[in-house]
């Protein structure tokens, strides 16, 4: 009871510093713990992100580029593919499904895509997870000007079913490349947590033939979906397509073509990773000088401690064990930062990519930085444990007679 | 209870020249002996009582206490004996003002054999007429009340020798005659034999027994 009671009263006696340097560890704790989750979520979800599909078939380009505009809705197609190479490749017997797409339109920032309606009709996005609509809805006809949206472009554009849009030209929005063609909102998707939520999705001649696209490309596609009867196929299409070939591009396996982009960018995570250390290793050293320099305010209440019996190593303890206290304080409160900065974080993902990070997953990081804080505490807390260890009691105890 | 033997003390000046300040061939206290010690200021008393609790190292000597010698213990030793066998009252009470009075008074305890005892503190904060200030600060209460807490944070262990150092030197005269007789009274109920020291006539006064300490301590003299 007693050393805990020095602890706890030192700590009420330093309030405020004792929050100044518990609130910077809890920083520092919370920001390592939440780059340490955002780098190996997103890393987890965008390598495991393929929407269901093992590869994408593209023009001639970047396997990356085509990855990310057919599976993330993200960055500009390469080009187009004629619709004879979307043939090709759905009757070539490794290919169990193709499911082609066109982009190029958008909806006040929300990506238009056009596809056919086989997509949401049993394509498993995930493994056991098929597209459902949501109760009063349908999916859109092949030859109706007609669409069905994902649940977050729903929700952020407000559209129900029976509302009616108008697209606009182009992946970005610009308010003044608006296409006369209206649409019909039949249906929209549950929620799938992947980019497809971000979607909005119409038949494949719709997009094709939108009022302003070049007629020529009008039966063009910009990607094909594909799911391979074996993973030998993938090896077989590579070589075919991409080692004897020049007209198009083969892009296999869809997640380690996203996990090269995340060792290409590793540097960044490292320089992060190195920014919390550094913070860390600041906010250790505040433990050190906050309690350093309040030692010689300490040094009375030191002495009459020994003078009463404790023991100069009972002294070092409490000062040691208060450091780390100070410690345990800002990791508790870090993780009250972790999770603010992780569901900022987390929803930023969203809204740019649809990719879902979770929050409530678990990783060694989360009990590591903690301790490894509160142990890092403990050792700035050894200095001013070594002089309030040499505390001399009789001059400490002033005033003498 | 109290032996002291040849016990010496020497500090080097500013000047570098080694000074003596405490040499007193002998002095004893019976088990429950009350003696006043009279001395001017700086004339060694506090360094004295510091070389018997073993606040201090003493340069030769010898101090005995309840049968301990003191001055033969390591330091860790010297502290658990401090803590078991000896109360100390302070000249400026030397309250923890960030604990409370209660904890105060548990602090006198909680190193010692027994441990920290909250009932046994109240019941001594009780005998001195503090129980409605348990929870108050050293700060919220008059030099006479912080008196009162330090007697009882001396005694609550049940020393076998209390020091008290220039106790009244902080209290007006009606405060010093009552803390006198608190701490004469207290100390007789728990059988401890009391060694005094101060400069004030009126405190010295006091007690039955009292010595000259410029007659126990012949530092300076050639």
């Amino acid at each position: 009871m007693t050393l805990p009671l020095i602890i706890y009263r030192s700590l009420r006696q330093h309030a405020l510093s004792t929050v100044i340097t518990a609130g910077s560890i809890a920083l520092a704790c919370g920001l390592l713990m939440c780059v340490w989750m955002v780098k190996t979520q997103s890393q987890t979800a965008f390598t495991q992100t393929t929407t269901g599909f093992d590869a994408v078939l593209g023009p001639r380009g970047s396997k990356l580029q085509i990855v990310l505009n057919a599976i993330f809705h993200l960055e500009a197609s390469p080009g187009n593919l004629a619709y004879a190479d979307y043939e090709m490749i759905k009757r070539h017997p490794a290919v169990k499904t193709a499911i082609p797409i066109a982009v190029g339109d958008n909806v006040r920032g929300y990506r238009l895509v056009g596809t056919l309606p086989e997509l949401f009709a049993g394509v498993e996005y995930s493994r056991g997870k098929t597209y459902h609509v949501q109760p009063d809805g349908k999916i859109f006809r092949a030859d109706q000007r007609e669409a069905l949206v994902g649940a977050f472009a729903a929700e952020r554009l407000g559209l129900k079913v029976g509302s009616t849009f108008r697209p606009f030209h182009g992946l970005a929005f610009d308010p003044k490349n608006e296409h006369a063609e209206s649409y019909v909102v039949t249906g929209l998707l549950e929620q799938t947590n992947t980019p497809a939520d971000r979607v909005i999705w119409i038949p494949l001649r719709g997009l094709q033939t939108m009022s302003g696209h070049d007629p020529k490309a009008a039966t063009d596609v910009s990607a094909v979906l594909l799911q391979l009867r074996a993973p030998s196929a993938g090896f077989m299409l590579d070589t075919m397509i991409n080692k004897q070939g020049n007209k198009l591009t083969f892009a296999y396996p869809v997640g380690a073509i996203i996990a090269e982009l995340f060792s290409k960018i590793s540097w960044f995570d490292q320089v992060l990773a190195l920014v919390a250390y550094l913070v860390a290793l600041v906010a250790a050293g505040s433990v050190l000088a906050s309690i350093y320099n309040s030692m010689s305010a300490r040094g009375r209440d030191l002495a009459i401690l020994r003078a009463l019996g404790a023991r100069r190593r009972t002294i070092f303890g409490a000062v040691l064990a208060e450091a780390a206290c100070i410690g345990a304080l800002g990791a508790v409160a870090g993780f009250a930062i972790y999770f603010g900065l992780f569901v900022g974080v987390a929803r930023v993902v969203r809204v740019q990519t649809g990719v879902v990070l979770d929050l409530s997953a678990r990783h060694p990081v989360l009990w590591i930085c903690p301790v490894a804080m509160i142990g890092l505490c403990a050792l700035g807390g050894i200095v001013p444990a070594l002089k309030a260890y040499r505390t001399p009691v009789a001059e400490s105890l002033a005033p003498v007679s | 209870m109290l032996g002291v033997t040849d016990l010496k003390k020497s500090f080097v000046s500013p000047d570098g020249e080694r000074v003596t300040i405490v040499n007193v061939p002998s002095f004893t206290l019976a088990a429950g002996e009350q003696v006043a010690l009279r001395g001017e200021s700086g004339s060694g008393k506090t360094t004295f009582l510091n070389l018997i609790a073993g606040i201090l190292a003493a340069d030769a000597g010898r101090v005995t206490i309840d049968g301990a010698e003191m001055t033969a213990l390591s330091e860790p030793h010297r502290d658990q004996l401090r803590a078991a066998k000896l109360g100390y009252i302070f000249q400026s009470f030397n309250l923890l003002q960030g604990y409370t009075v209660l904890e105060n008074v548990v602090l006198g305890m909680s190193f010692g054999p027994r441990g920290a005892d909250r009932a046994h503190a109240r019941k001594m904060l009780e005998r001195v007429g503090l129980a409605h200030r348990l929870d108050h600060f050293p700060g919220q209460l008059s030099s006479g009340q912080q008196q009162r807490v330090a007697v009882a944070r001396a005694l609550v262990n049940r020393p076998k020798l209390v020091l008290a150092d220039e106790p009244t030197g902080n209290l007006d005269h009606k405060h010093a005659h009552e803390s006198l007789e608190l701490i004469g009274e207290v100390c007789k109920e728990h059988d401890a034999a009391l060694l005094l020291v101060s400069h004030n006539e009126e405190t010295l006064a006091h007690f039955k027994k009292g010595r000259d300490f410029k007659e126990l301590n012949r530092a300076g003299t050639p």
